[in-house]
């Protein structure tokens, strides 16, 4: 993969482990808030998955859209969404990105392309699918992408969209997070096949299957797929391999059934320690321009924080607004 | 006044909506002929029958700017797309705390009559009435139907359009003039002074034929047809019993949790409604069984004309304005 890092402006691959990071630190604030009472709900990490989002979404243009899953923060973040307005709708304040009704599992930022996080396994990858029509129909070369889960790729929306995303060459990216777990059951419990990527061929269009662990494979095969999709070639299939290093949900009491050791060697390979490694064996990173990343990435969670702790709450009477357009 | 079928009214309704505003598209199983010959297949889209993806595109494709319809054909085709229109479409706008719209016209025949039996004969818009996020309507004319749908697709949320399968072939007067329907207003098909009959699609034209027989009877009926089901024209159901004392309310659907149940309750649960009542709110709706096959089970599943004035006799009998007491007048 060194042809391929190479080939990436230095400042774009700082960018990149800058990115990581922030979503690495937002979900271990997101964590502590939620058992210290300050997060409703429910919260699902999505720490040691952080270089798929990151290594898709640095392939993307600003205008591009992506969709989320249940576990969206890294999304949101690796799209370029504030953490101020994430930090305070997780708080449940008026000032968040769905003004307090929303919460962990439903940010979205339409402005910037991230037509949301949701609640229902497979329930965005025909959104987003409809967004790829929008962006041919459009006809400017724009792209959508729709990140989802191993537990997805078993749902009907799935293999519906891929045959009409294939059948009309829609400009679409889908990408697999196969972090080996469905909640609490083991992917090779529920899947004919074991990789994802495989069931492209049903469909006539490219399947990859990445280390989704390592950012700049990731962004390889986003690069070439959004190329693809571009140019008109329509979608492509990306399945990246990964590990989510939480239980499914930071509930308290909820069963993790995984093997430690499973855990810890996934954990060995850090997505963020790799990209680190690889920039500093490079030359372009030093112990100072890490701390330094690291700094400024621990100031805008904290400057988040500040603003989502002193945002005013909703007024109870605001739930009933924005239930219908005007 | 030209006349013009029900079917025919909606073709030309979509029709001068997507002349007027290019960001209009279309998709459905089996396109609509005149539709596509005019539009060609970018803007009316022969899907795969895949349901859950289409009516989940058109919310993608709405949020990115266009203004999508989809056509489920019978609403039984929407339920394979349950998750897309409960947990997406309803909720989309207010989840995301307002921040996008989501302007998309979905379709769906409705109702029995036809002899197709208990999957593609059902009435299930209650169902849907009871997600908040949804506009829907069911009108009972072509001319209704036309005016509401080209409101329908000008409107930015979710709006489903449910049709009657009984009606389809019906006509009336469509004027050839451009006009609208607002959502949410009522119309008072027959104006009456002794009971009012709340009814719907197929139903409203059962009581109009009730009417027109009871009144040779000198009793005056009159027959409010909501059209919109979200927003429900309250003010108007109110006024009219209001004014008449007496509430039949007829539906093809069944009684339970349904259209007629709500207005039963809008009506009883204002005050002044409610002291102007002479007798019970009494619903004539389908039986509370899937719709049978044969036409004489079907028939006996569904209300109509004798069973609308068999109500409201019995209805004036409770406030003591039986026939003993008409006999008199």
């Amino acid at each position: 993969m060194t042809s391929i890092s190479a080939n990436l402006p230095p400042d774009k691959q700082r960018e990149m482990l800058r990115r990581m990071l922030t979503i690495r630190r937002f979900e271990e604030r997101a964590s502590a808030d939620y058992h210290a009472g300050k997060i409703f709900g429910v919260v699902h990490c999505y720490i040691g998955e952080e270089a798929v989002a990151v290594g898709v979404c640095s392939a993307l243009d600003d205008g591009d859209r992506i969709i989320s899953t249940h576990r969206g923060h890294g999304h949101c973040i690796a799209k370029g969404a504030d953490l101020n307005r994430m930090v305070a709708e997780l708080y449940g304040r008026q000032t968040g990105y769905c003004k307090g009704k929303g919460g962990s599992m439903h940010i979205a930022d339409f402005e910037i392309g991230m037509l949301g996080a949701n609640g229902i396994v497979a329930g965005g990858i025909a959104i987003v699918t409809g967004a790829g029509l929008a962006a041919q129909m459009d006809g400017k070369a724009g792209v959508a992408v729709s990140f989802f889960g191993d537990g997805a790729s078993n749902a009907g929306p799935f293999h519906e969209c891929l045959n009409i995303a294939a059948t009309w060459k829609l400009p679409m990216i889908y990408v697999c997070e196969n972090n080996m777990w469905a909640a609490q059951t083991p992917a090779a419990a529920t899947h004919a096949l074991s990789d994802v990527a495989a069931r492209a061929a049903g469909y006539g269009i490219p399947g990859l299957t990445v280390d989704g662990n390592d950012v700049f494979a990731v962004y390889q095969a986003a690069h070439a797929a959004v190329e693809r999709a571009r140019s008109g070639g329509g979608p492509t299939l990306i399945e990246c391999k990964t590990y989510r290093w939480r239980a499914h949900t930071e509930r308290r009491g909820l069963p993790d059934p995984r093997d430690r050791a499973e855990v810890e060697a996934w954990q060995q390979r850090d997505p963020i320690g790799l990209l680190e490694r690889r920039l500093r064996e490079q030359g372009e990173l030093d112990v100072a321009g890490f701390h330094a990343i690291e700094a400024e990435v621990m100031r805008a969670l904290e400057t988040a924080v500040a603003f989502a702790e002193t945002s005013p709450l909703p007024l109870p009477e605001q739930a009933t607004e924005d239930v219908f357009a005007a | 006044m030209r006349e013009l079928t029900y079917t025919q009214a909606a073709i030309e309704a979509i029709a001068e909506e997507m002349r007027r505003d290019p960001k209009i598209f279309y998709m459905t199983t089996d396109p609509i002929a005149p539709l596509l010959a005019e539009f060609g297949h970018q803007r009316m889209r022969t899907t795969p029958i895949a349901e859950a993806a289409t009516t989940g595109m058109a919310i993608g494709a709405a949020g990115c700017g266009y203004r999508p319809i989809v056509d489920w054909r019978q609403v039984t085709f929407s339920f394979v797309a349950m998750d897309q229109i409960v947990n997406q479409a309803a909720k989309i706008h207010y989840m995301f705390g307002g921040q996008a719209t989501f302007p998309i016209l979905y379709r769906a025949a409705v109702g029995g009559g036809t002899q197709l039996a208990a999957q593609h004969s059902q009435s299930p818009y209650s169902m849907f009435m009871n997600l908040a996020g949804l506009k829907m309507f069911l009108p009972s004319t072509p001319y209704d139907l036309k005016g509401l749908l080209k409101t329908a697709i000008r409107d930015n949320n979710p709006v489903i359009s449910f049709e009657s399968n009984r009606l389809m072939t019906r006509m009336g007067p469509v004027p050839e003039e451009d006009y609208t329907i607002p959502l949410g207003q009522a119309d008072v098909k027959r104006a009456g002074t002794d009971i009012t009959v709340v009814a719907l699609a197929w139903l409203v034209h059962e009581a109009l034929a009730a009417a027109e027989e009871l009144a040779k009877e000198g009793i005056s009926v009159e027959v409010v047809d909501p059209r919109t089901l979200v927003p429900l024209d309250t003010d108007t159901i109110r006024s009219s019993v209001h004014k008449t004392g007496r509430l039949v309310i007829a539906d093809e659907a069944g009684p339970t949790a349904g259209f007629s149940a709500e207005v039963a309750a809008v009506v009883t649960e204002d005050a002044t409604t409610f002291a102007r009542l002479q007798a019970p709110v009494r619903r004539v709706c389908a039986l509370q069984v899937p719709i049978p096959y044969s036409p004489v089970l079907e028939n006996h599943v569904f209300p109509d004309r004798i069973r609308i004035v068999a109500a409201i006799r019995e209805v004036l009998e409770a406030s003591g304005r039986g026939e003993a007491a008409l006999a008199e007048i």
